[in-house]
């Protein structure tokens, strides 16, 4: 298809109309509209952009060269190929957020190969891929290392399928590569050789970062690519790299604006450890810091140097103590992010409140999630303390054995800008632990109070009471997530009635039902999806909705030896490619 | 049907109400094959999760996805029929199957001893009197045996042994109905009578699949850094065993506390980078395989590629080869560390290759 010839086309048509139209056309010529809208990077823009008229969907589709598809089955290879001729970064999101947490099972789909063979074929000169919970093959690892010349940036992201042995033929093909970001996916480290095959010629990286994978790599040879890529800004380097490798890593590369340690316990000569120190402090554009497994306060030391310039600081695999988090905290005054494990305890927390009054947000992992000992971990206090000392606080994710819905009022108080409020109090149906009662009032405070809350993921021992404060105020909401919560179908009904923006709404083990499935009929064509898994939803109830609503896709899974009117898990959403045509048997598309 | 007895409280039975919560979805564990030993919620690495939450499938899930469930499978037998597959599952550091193996002997009726036992007598408890939630439904998977689908937890090592007998019984009984109450009607149910009663200690809690939501990377990598932090703890709080590590050619000596490492592995991987400097051995791994095969190379590399061989003196003065003898014999009996050049090691040298060879380092 010659592109030239569509634009001409394109055009007549247009001037055949604009006398006939009044303000909807144009007086520019197209270029001028293309040049204009060739600024717009936001994909949300682009959107409303090309729904204005149809000059400007032409001037959109051909000035767009991001792709984003947030639900990889919302739409086929074959359809954006057709709408998007010169696309030259893709991301795609596949399986529902759920399967982070093994909710769903594998070889669900998702599989990005049919993708790529599209873009083989029309986006030649391709040059980003960023996947999330996609499953990829070695075969397309190889495919996509060899099908684009021009291939610069790839990011894989909590995605499974494939193993190391793909990662070597990107590395050994891909000679222009300036980004490799392999996170938290489920993969076969099969060994570090991949590093390896990276030519000596490479020396275009700006990202790398393998922190997840498990395997040593021949440190000589990450020495070398490191010292030769003079524009590396993000190294993210695995367990397998000692302190001293890593002083002499960071001698070659002080230029890091992000760095993401080995492991950070190692015997060290005083001779070492004082080069080490002097590497950090030399690197003064840090400004973020991750890694640091088994980091403890024998050598957190050497990072104080470089703290001062630090804005974010990942210690979220470092199972440090309060003493240790505070020494860290109070020489990185201009954090905005950080993320901890929970055995820096409240105490922890309170000197973070004290020290960082510049955070926007908050991350508290459990250490050890299924511990049931109280004494251990974070409570409301903890955060209490954080919101009064961090008022600029509107990202919080917090795990937690106990909370009161006094303490959550106080700190949406405090705290009234949260966009992202993420509560997780691990035990479920925990009731407010002082008095006993529900945690209904706890998420009605940050739903009346945080007027720009985007994403809500609330715990505890939940009412039907909850979920109308979130129908009734969340009106920005977007993200919602449920687990073991609610009473009734009412609950769900006031969110899929109350919310007008919500997109994802994700829910486990909750009695919600028929009657709250089919009351959002009318709502999950404006959404991206819906999960609902272990709750009391029939098969009839699913076919229903699919009959009524032909372009949403209803998909159930049947758990083993379950009743066969039983929907164990839903996953509804829209689509304009029609039914999933790789569907595993046991998806059922209705 | 009798109430749980004391000391069995509604934390129990609320999760219990999480176990059979959690079975739904079991099935996408037990079908995420090779992944298995990902799925680990015990937060131990390495250890199946097929190990841990053991589950009886029908026959039917057996064909397709080629995991020898069968060997999971809990039955409940007949007295003095120990399933062998039990003892065989490779589970690293499972108190509780020790607490198993310590009930059964006081169980007429050989059975696991889960929090779901008493789910299901709890569940059945629940379906008596919460007759006004009419869809109940079986969210267990019946099996032609009499076996109980049960998720083995942390948590039920601390149970008292004696209710067991009681709520064992209830539960075979049980066991026929073909009803069981749906999992969330349990979560109201439960959700009802947690609010009417006091807060027990949480002696048991089962694990839910999925829960608490964090990430599978995360999870197995907690679980490393939480025994990494163990073995730290245990140097401080037990006797340190610190020994001289000397290497020919080294302008001086280290030392190595021998308590921080658990395998032959560790400790050589450890000595590598200590004397990384000296040694003209840049470990590098090119297209190894296979984990396992990386494991013994690396050994074999520091004693062979290098030209070095690492040697023990023990308690009677005599220089052996490190690796013969299992890990805690080995950290008893040895005084210092040598990494001998394998030219002065002439007489060791051939047999540590041979023994190299043929011998397993324990990891």
């Amino acid at each position: 298809m010659d592109p030239k010839l569509k634009k001409t086309k394109d055009s007549s048509s247009n001037s055949a109309n604009s006398p006939d139209s009044t303000h909807s056309s144009f007086p520019f010529p197209d270029e001028v509209l293309e040049r204009v809208l060739s600024l717009l990077h936001s994909h949300k823009d682009r959107s409303s952009v090309s729904l204005v008229c149809k000059d400007w969907y032409n001037a959109e589709r051909w000035t767009r060269t991001k792709l984003f598809i947030g639900n990889c089955y919302s739409v086929s290879p074959e359809i954006v190929a057709r709408r998007f001729p010169r696309i030259k970064s893709v991301t795609l999101k596949g399986k529902p957020r759920f399967s982070d947490f093994n909710l769903v099972p594998q070889y669900w789909g998702a599989d990005v190969h049919s993708w790529l063979v599209m873009f083989a074929k029309v986006y030649p000169f391709l040059e980003e891929l960023r996947l999330k919970r996609m499953t990829l093959s070695d075969e397309s690892l190889k495919f996509l290392a060899t099908s684009f010349p021009g291939f610069k940036a790839l990011s894989l992201l909590s995605c499974d399928g494939f193993s190391t042995d793909g990662l070597k033929a990107i590395a050994t093909h891909c000679k222009n590569l300036t980004e490799l970001d392999i996170q938290e996916n489920g993969i076969d480290d099969f060994g570090g050789g991949w590093l390896s095959c990276f030519s000596e010629n490479c020396s275009s990286l700006e990202v790398l970062n393998f922190a997840s994978l498990s395997s040593d790599v021949s440190f000589d040879a990450l020495e070398k690519l490191v010292r030769r890529c003079k524009s590396l800004r993000i190294l993210k380097v695995n367990k397998s790299i000692s302190l001293d490798q890593l002083q002499q890593l960071l001698v070659q590369a002080p230029q890091l604006i992000e760095l993401g340690t080995g492991s950070f316990q190692q015997e060290l000569t005083p001779r070492q450890y004082e080069d080490l120190e002097t590497a950090f402090s030399k690197c003064k554009n840090l400004q973020t810091l991750s890694g640091l497994w088994e980091a403890t306060s024998l050598h957190l030391p050497v990072l104080y140097a470089a703290c001062a310039s630090l804005t974010f600081l990942n210690l979220s695999y470092a199972t440090l103590r309060s003493d240790e988090l505070a020494k860290l905290v109070a020489h990185s005054p201009n954090l905005r992010r950080l993320w901890v494990l929970d055995t820096v305890e409240d105490k922890g927390l309170e000197t973070v409140g004290s020290s960082c009054p510049l955070l926007e947000e908050l991350r508290v992992y459990p250490a050890d999630p299924f511990e049931l000992d109280l004494h251990h971990g974070v409570t409301e206090a903890g955060f209490l303390a954080v919101s009064h000392g961090c008022r600029k606080l509107h990202y919080v994710l917090y795990f937690c054995r106990q909370m009161t819905n006094a303490a959550v009022a106080t700190i949406v108080q405090n705290c009234p800008d949260f966009t992202h409020f993420r509560l997780c109090i691990m035990n479920p149906g925990e009731p407010d632990y002082l008095t006993n009662e529900p945690m209904d009032e706890a998420f009605g405070a940050v739903v009346k109070t945080c007027t720009n809350l985007q994403r809500l993921a609330v715990s505890g021992l939940l009412t039907d009471l909850t979920f109308e404060y979130i129908g009734r105020y969340a009106k920005n909401l977007e993200t919602l997530s449920v687990a073991f919560a609610g009473s009734s179908d009412r609950g769900m009904q006031c969110v899929l009635q109350g919310c007008p923006k919500l997109r994802k709404l994700e829910i486990r083990d909750s009695p919600f039902g028929n009657a709250a499935l089919l009351s959002g009929v009318e709502k999950y064509e404006t959404m991206r999806s819906l999960w609902m898994s272990a709750c009391n939803v029939t098969m009839s109830a699913c076919r229903l909705l699919a009959k009524d609503m032909p372009r949403l896709n209803v998909e159930v899974m049947r758990d083993e030896g379950s009743d066969d009117r039983q929907a164990d898990k839903v996953y509804v959403y829209r689509s304009v490619a029609g039914p999933r045509r790789d569907a595993p048997p046991f998806v059922l598309t209705l | 049907m009798s109430p749980p007895p004391l000391g069995v409280g509604e934390d129990e039975g609320h999760s219990n109400a999480m176990l059979l919560a959690s079975l739904a979805s079991l099935e996408s564990i037990c079908r995420n094959g090779s992944d298995l030993k990902e799925h680990n919620y015990l937060g131990l690495s390495d250890c199946s999760s097929v190990d841990s939450s053991n589950i009886s499938i029908t026959s039917e899930d057996d064909s397709g996805r080629g995991l020898n469930l069968k060997a999971t499978e809990l039955r409940l037998g007949i007295p003095g029929s120990r399933s062998p597959e039990r003892n065989s599952e490779p589970c690293p550091l499972n108190s509780v199957k020790l607490d198993e193996k310590l009930l059964f002997p006081l169980c007429p009726m050989k059975t696991v001893v889960t929090g779901n036992k008493r789910g299901f007598s709890d569940a059945m408890d629940g379906y008596t009197e919460g007759k006004d939630i009419s869809t109940l439904e079986v969210n267990l998977i019946p099996s032609p045996r009499p076996s109980v689908n049960s998720n083995v937890k942390v948590g039920s090592a601390k149970e008292n042994p004696a209710t067991q007998p009681a709520k064992m019984k209830e539960a075979m009984s049980q066991n026929a109905v073909e009803e069981i109450p749906h999992t969330k009607s349990e979560n109201i149910l439960n959700h009802v009578n947690r609010a009417n009663n006091e807060k027990s200690a949480p002696a048991t809690k089962a694990q839910v699949v999925g829960w608490p939501p964090i990430k599978q990377f995360r999870k197995s990598t907690l679980a490393s850094a939480s025994k990494n932090t163990e073995e730290v703890d245990g140097k401080t709080s037990g006797t340190a065993l610190f020994v001289k590590v000397s290497m020919d050619g080294a302008p001086y000596l280290r030392k190595v506390d021998l308590k921080t490492y658990s395998a032959y592995q560790e400790l050589s991987s450890s000595l590598e980078k200590m004397f990384s400097g000296f040694t003209i051995n840049q470990y590098a791994s090119h297209g190894v395989p296979s984990k396992e095969m990386l494991v013994e190379s690396k050994l074999n590399n520091l004693l062979r590629g290098s030209e070095y061989v690492l040697t023990y003196e023990d308690k009677d003065g005599d220089w052996m080869l490190v690796g013969d003898v299992p890990w805690e014999m080995f950290i008893t009996t040895c005084k210092r560390l040598r990494i001998m050049k394998s030219s002065d090691a002439i007489g060791l040298a051939p047999r540590a290759v041979e023994k190299m060879s043929r011998q397993k380092i324990a990891t």
